[in-house]
């Protein structure tokens, strides 16, 4: 009953939030403003995160698949496809949930305490749709982005391995990232990152707009606010891949 | 002129407003009193639409609150002003921009014209718009914040001005100052004004108008000039819970006796 009765809220609040802005211009000054805390300034995380995560997953790979039956290009392809598969998208977005959702919930969750939500609707102004709806086209519209830049620098950290040490050669390396590629997996690759970044910012925002209480309380909201954005993605994943790949 | 009549408001339940009627006048101070816990800032959030009641009339002009669809609800709330306990002055924003903010998203004026109008409304709360403007909230005291908050709070012209315990944290010098532009602000621009206090100082420096609210109920009514001789027991208990007043009283009735 309680799991029925936050989905309801859900809806109740994501039907307030997608409704035309009060104010075009302000919206208009919103979404880049939103676009660049959640988008761009996630940018050097994602860099990071990608090419240790690129450069140890083809380590693991060719560690662990030494076999004179395994041509050795194979484990730049395997690098290639669990990029574009999986991390880029799902386990970026994992990681974006908690960098980003735990920052939209406490963001939110303060001005709900702070009555600076009571303030706006005292204005008269859809307080839902004017802080929620900037936040979900903002972080929507820089997931490709994130996806791609995570796919690039993950197959970076791989070329790095390839070009510092002896695991494999960079021929081979370079070979297999090219080889029997199918485009569609990138297709697939951003439209899961759309979803995702979708259910990182509504969820999130859905925690911090019901929060109430003080400081503990936020803190609170923002930790469920990653929690179930986790758990959501991770649902939606499982239905997007029997959806798109099967 | 807001009236409210039968107002009942429940949580889960438990009754929380029961049977509250009033008439709030314009051009004077209508103040909300009681203890915490009474129901005051219940009563308030209901009058203006925060929390929806379970029956009774709120009429704004006529207007019936609760009959209100949202359309209708956002565009009364065009005409209110409120200020809250804590200010809610919005963090990310600079001063100038938060009292620009109800400007920019209702209004239709030039962006210069906003700027002065902001500006105009910085200093009719004795604010340098010069030296405040560029400032965020975090970076001025509380009674600036305040007086920044009351600024924005009329920067459309409200009818109607709403004030939840606005001397709340600070000190008696600074609570005066802001009780008195409040008034000013009130009988300057004939603004139906309510007061959401338990501040016996600021009751008694502009309260014309005062409503007690004890257990959810309306307890009494009067003025500033009558509550020391109001024959209400909760009233007196409430009044009278500083030892200056308790005072004041008892030399009240030497005299009478005399």
């Amino acid at each position: 009953m309680l799991g029925l009765d936050t989905l309801g809220r859900y809806v109740v609040l994501m039907k307030r939030t997608f409704t035309k802005p009060d104010n075009w211009r302000m919206f208009g000054r919103q979404l880049p403003r939103e676009m660049v805390k959640l988008g761009v300034d996630s940018i050097g995380i994602i860099i990071i995160i990608s090419i240790f995560m690129g450069a140890i997953m083809l380590m693991q790979t060719i560690l662990n698949t030494e076999s004179p039956f395994i041509p050795r290009y194979s484990n730049g392809l395997i690098l290639r496809d669990t990029m574009l598969l999986e991390f880029a998208s799902s386990i970026m977005s994992l990681l974006l949930a908690g960098k980003v959702g735990s920052n939209i919930a406490s963001e939110i969750g303060t001005m709900r305490i702070t009555e600076q939500i009571d303030a706006l609707e005292i204005m008269g102004v859809n307080s839902a749709n004017y802080l929620i709806l900037p936040k979900v086209i903002g972080l929507i519209l820089c997931m490709p982005v994130l996806v791609t830049l995570s796919v690039f620098c993950g197959l970076l950290g791989g070329l790095g391995i390839a070009v510092l040490t002896d695991m494999i050669p960079m021929a081979d390396f370079i070979y297999g990232i090219q080889y029997a590629f199918i485009p569609y997996y990138f297709t697939y690759s951003i439209i899961k990152s759309l979803f995702f970044g979708f259910i990182i910012a509504s969820v999130s925002s859905f925690y911090g707009y019901y929060a109430y209480g003080g400081a503990l309380d936020v803190g609170r909201a923002s930790t469920n606010a990653v929690v179930n954005s986790s758990i959501a993605i991770l649902l939606m994943n499982i239905i997007l891949t029997r959806i798109l790949l099967t | 002129m807001i009236e409210v009549k039968n107002l009942y408001k429940s949580f889960d339940g438990e009754m929380v407003l029961k049977d509250i009627s009033a008439t709030f006048e314009s051009g004077i101070i209508n103040q909300i009193i009681g203890k915490s816990g009474s129901g005051k800032t219940v009563l308030m959030k209901s009058i203006i639409g925060l929390f929806p009641i379970d029956s009774g009339q709120i009429l704004y002009q006529e207007r019936n609150l609760p009959n209100m669809n949202r359309n209708e609800l956002k565009l009364l709330h065009q005409e209110v002003g409120m200020l809250f306990q804590g200010a809610a002055l919005f963090d990310s924003m600079t001063v100038i921009e938060n009292v620009m903010f109800p400007l920019e998203m209702f209004s239709k004026k030039s962006k210069q014209e906003m700027i002065e109008r902001a500006r105009f409304c910085l200093e009719r709360v004795n604010l340098q718009p010069d030296t405040v403007s560029p400032l965020f909230p975090s970076e001025i005291s509380g009674g600036m914040q305040k007086r920044v908050a009351i600024a924005r709070a009329i920067a459309l012209n409200p009818k109607y001005l709403f004030c939840d315990e606005p001397n709340s944290g600070l000190d008696p010098v600074t609570a005066l100052v802001i009780d008195r532009l409040i008034e000013e602000i009130t009988q300057e621009y004939n603004i139906t004004t309510i007061i959401n206090t338990h501040d016996m100082n600021s009751i008694m420096e502009i309260g014309a108008h005062i409503i007690f609210i004890e257990k959810g109920t309306k307890a009494w009514e009067g003025s500033k000039e009558e509550i020391f001789t109001a024959n209400n027991e909760a009233l007196e208990d409430f009044v009278f819970a500083s030892n200056l007043y308790k005072k004041i009283r008892k030399t009240q009735q030497k005299t009478k006796n005399n």
